[in-house]
């Protein structure tokens, strides 16, 4: 690293030489072609986004850059030298460092040997722990961060989990550091924490590349931009020159049409009869050390909302109601019928279906294709002996393809192979097929990008509008706002206040019903 | 600029709480031994208890290995019998012990070799690639010799009876090399990248790999250690029993499994000592030597108590990686 870093704080000026230049990169897989011809310019000192859709090519171009995916045509030039990586370690070599989405540590050793591996302090008769210690924590200061080396990884949360990643990657003398959806499992506070460490890694001359669905964040910490849609570059701008709107219609351009048809539909809402019976009530429900009793009326038609901050008790809320976890106290009542949902079957019997929002580890089956993922619930709900006739799995799979406009459109794919956008539709369709009454969806809309997400609110809209109970829990109050008819409010695992949803409410109502634990009004 | 994390206050790691444990009931068992019967905690008894478990102390650190990385090694019973069929019938042919050792051993390094190549490059599941040289080295065993053949070569046998006593206590050469292997299986886990990649395996395969360490090497390795420490468990129970027979250690291997599982380590992988291993390994060999001296049980309450301990120890480790969550 000979460049001079930039001054602090200030743009660096792009007349430098970039450390990474690809050319015209085109990928293709078996019967797509994923990137076609993108160009990708990294400087040191600065930050760039890469932005786009689902399935619009980021995640290719990362891998095309550290030799995952092989790369069909195009040039990549590392320092002015050409390269072609043999995978991420090669990559990592030659100072490019990945940090994933998921974070790629191992839980059950120390922080000191997470960053260290690979490069670790030794003296006669084997690794030197003192060192390794030493020099883990001298790395960690670096970055701002006071946690004991020796501790073991698993010990902390996600974010710190995610720093550390990313504190490994500065290990070895990383000129370029790929940033692959960094923060999407991260509250404010980590994410504001991240942010510091990437600054001040620029400010030493690194190159980083960001990717993010979230806007804010990406204009919080972006120096420059590369805009993606369905692989092919759509442009190359520095942030300063691009207004947030223009950002989203370069993205998806017809995204913005689909968040007001929600609204539209979100408004033509029929008012709900007087006498009208909730298909499931819960009175008094609540369970020990999970979430206190709690009252909720879901009525047919209604998009009910689940507002409050991480571990506010939403997720444990949908559980309870879906029987995934058992109450201590209080009933459910289905149809005005008292009725125990104790187990996820029972639910399911009831026509009550909950999307968990651990979508990795509750939901998709990686290694099954889209039209086995898809039939997966009506299956279940038929029995394992009375398997579905042939055609009728392919009329329903072709539909929900269909409907919900799942890319590739092509039912022999593996879900693996999926976008998390268009994961999650599979997952949403699975459970449309099974013909439900009441929605649980736990965060739907979590790291997929702003396309995707109108698309799935849209879907969401229009499902209540066809008389289905939907409750919508997200962390991004907007989205709450903007689907639901009425919003309960979370906080400590209590449900403290609960309101009509509709124009006049705000995010900020919501946001002082939270803090002030549902007393201001 | 500065992030505070709070630092935890000093206690004992969660991660040495199962060697604890084992460790705590090798104190109860000893206690309850000593003052129940006369002369057990003797110098006579505790060193015929390492004189009679050497060769299972050898064969559960080697598994200890194997299950770190999140694999299983169902062969080791079987190698072992191959090494001391190998070992008596090439002493009886008349080969020098100096060759005849090293070979023994090796025979081990290399069925151990192969499986760690099914595992790894063909991806066949451990369970079922070991199942598979076991069978292979159970078959070998018959063929070479159906019948237990005695050993008689002079250096072997002077090998063999060769004793150190310290006053009362007494150290066969099996329990020398049971506890050089001990000592070298504990410096390479915790002193090598190759110890530490065994743990990062066992914590994320996936990970490791992507942390760039030498995941490949690493599984084919821990299953060449494994038959390597079966292959010398193999000579341990030649010396022992003065012969090669081919239904030595039968079942054996799920023995070292028990004591791999009692002494802490989780079969998922990634978590363990083998250490606790170790005093796994005592913990059967304790239970063996209470049965015996209670007089009137039948020898089959071993099978009982270790499955019963075994139970325990598995609800207890399940418990706490519960309570972490």
């Amino acid at each position: 690293m000979t460049t001079p870093a930039p001054e602090p704080g200030t743009v660096a000026a792009p007349a430098r030489e970039p450390v990474v230049e690809m050319a015209g990169i085109t990928v293709e897989f078996p019967g797509v072609r994923a990137l076609d011809g993108v160009d990708l310019r990294l400087f040191p000192g600065e930050v760039h986004a890469l932005m786009g859709e689902n399935g619009a090519g980021k995640s290719t171009l990362i891998k095309a850059l550290t030799g995952v995916n092989p790369v069909a045509a195009g040039e990549i030039l590392v320092a002015g030298e050409p390269r072609r990586f043999t995978g991420p370690a090669d990559a990592r070599e030659h100072g490019i460092s990945t940090v994933y989405q998921e974070v790629n540590l191992c839980e059950n050793l120390t922080v000191a040997e997470n960053i260290m591996l690979g490069s670790e302090p030794r003296r006669l008769g084997g690794l030197d722990w003192r060192s390794m210690r030493r020099q883990a924590r001298e790395h960690l200061a670096r970055m701002g961060l006071r946690i004991d080396p020796a501790s073991s990884l698993g010990s902390h949360s996600l974010a710190v989990q995610q720093l550390v990643a990313i504190c490994r990657a500065t290990v070895v003398d990383a000129r370029v550091l790929i940033l692959d959806e960094p923060t999407s499992s991260l509250d404010t506070d980590e994410v504001a924490q991240l942010f510091r460490v990437v600054r001040s890694l620029r400010d030493d001359g690194v190159a980083i590349l960001f990717v993010s669905h979230f806007l804010d964040q990406v204009y919080e910490i972006a120096d420059r931009m590369t805009v993606l849609r369905n692989g092919r570059l759509v442009a190359e701008r520095r942030t300063a020159e691009l207004p947030q709107r223009e950002l989203v219609s370069m993205m998806i351009g017809r995204s913005m049409e689909l968040l007001e048809e929600v609204d539209r539909a979100h408004d033509a809402a029929p008012e709900r009869p007087a006498d009208a019976v909730p298909y499931l009530q819960a009175v008094g429900l609540g369970r020990r050390g999970s979430v206190e009793p709690f009252d909720l009326e879901l009525y047919e038609g209604e998009v009910v909302g689940l507002a409050g901050l991480l571990g506010s008790g939403r997720t444990e809320l949908a559980r309870l109601l879906y029987g995934a976890d058992r109450a201590d106290v209080g009933e459910t009542r289905v149809k005005g019928t008292a009725t125990r949902l104790r187990s996820p079957r029972t639910a399911l019997a009831h026509d009550v279906v909950y999307l968990s929002e651990d979508r990795k580890g509750e939901g998709v089956v990686g290694d099954l294709t889209v039209r086995e993922n898809m039939i997966l619930g009506l299956q279940a709900a038929r029995g394992w002996m009375r398997p579905l006739p042939r055609r009728q799995v392919d009329e329903i799979v072709e539909k929900y393809i269909k409907a919900l406009g799942i890319r590739p459109a092509n039912p022999e794919a593996l879900l693996k192979n999926l976008s998390g956008g268009n994961q999650q539709k599979v997952l949403l369709a699975r459970w449309l097929a099974t013909a439900p009454r009441l929605l649980l969806l736990d965060e739907p809309t979590r790291g997929i990008d702003v396309g995707a997400k109108a698309e799935i609110m849209k879907l969401v809209a229009e499902l209540a509008a066809d008389g289905m109970s939907v409750v919508f829990i997200s962390a991004e109050l907007e989205e709450v706002l903007r689907l639901s008819h009425r919003i309960a409010v979370m906080r400590d695992r209590r449900k403290v206040a609960e309101i009509d949803g509709g124009q006049d409410v705000g995010t900020d109502d919501v946001i002082e019903l939270i803090a002030s634990g549902g007393e201001a009004r | 600029m500065d992030v505070a994390i709070a630092q935890r206050p000093v206690r004992l790691d969660r991660r040495y709480l199962p060697v604890v444990g084992t460790l705590v009931v090798l104190g109860l068992m000893l206690t309850v031994g000593g003052t129940r019967y006369d002369n057990f905690l003797s110098p006579a008894v505790l060193s015929n208890l390492l004189i009679n478990n050497a060769h299972l102390l050898v064969l559960a650190v080697g598994m200890t290995f194997v299950i770190l990385t999140g694999g299983i090694d169902l062969s080791v019973g079987a190698v072992l019998a191959l090494s001391s069929v190998v070992t008596a019938s090439l002493l009886q042919a008349g080969w020098p012990a100096a060759v005849v050792l090293p070979l023994a051993v090796l025979v081990g390094s290399v069925i151990g070799l192969a499986m760690g190549v099914m595992v790894h490059v063909f991806g066949v599941q451990p369970f079922v690639a070991t199942l598979a040289g076991m069978f292979f080295a159970r078959g070998l065993c018959f063929l070479i010799a159906p019948e237990s053949i005695p050993i008689r070569d002079e250096a072997f046998v002077s090998l063999a009876s060769l004793s150190l006593y310290s006053g009362p206590w007494r150290v066969t050469a099996g329990v020398l090399v049971a506890l050089v292997v001990v000592a070298l299986a504990w410096w390479v886990l915790h002193l090598t990248q190759l110890g530490r990649t065994v743990y990062a395996i066992g914590g994320s395969e996936q990970s490791a790999l992507l942390m760039g360490l030498h995941v490949a090497r690493t599984k084919v390795l821990v299953y060449v250690i494994s038959g390597t420490c079966a292959g010398i468990a193999g000579l341990q129970f030649a010396m022992f029993s003065r012969s090669g027979y081919a239904l030595t250690g039968v079942a054996m291997e799920l023995d070292a499994i028990a004591a791999v599982v009692i002494g802490g380590t989780l079969l998922t992988g990634g978590t363990g000592f083998v250490l606790g291993s170790a005093l796994g390994v005592l913990v059967l060999g304790l239970i063996q030597t209470i049965i015996t001296f209670e007089g009137t049980l039948s020898s089959w309450w071993t099978k009982i108590v270790i499955g019963v301990l075994l139970l325990v120890f598995v609800v207890l480790q399940r418990a706490l990686s519960l309570r972490k969550t």
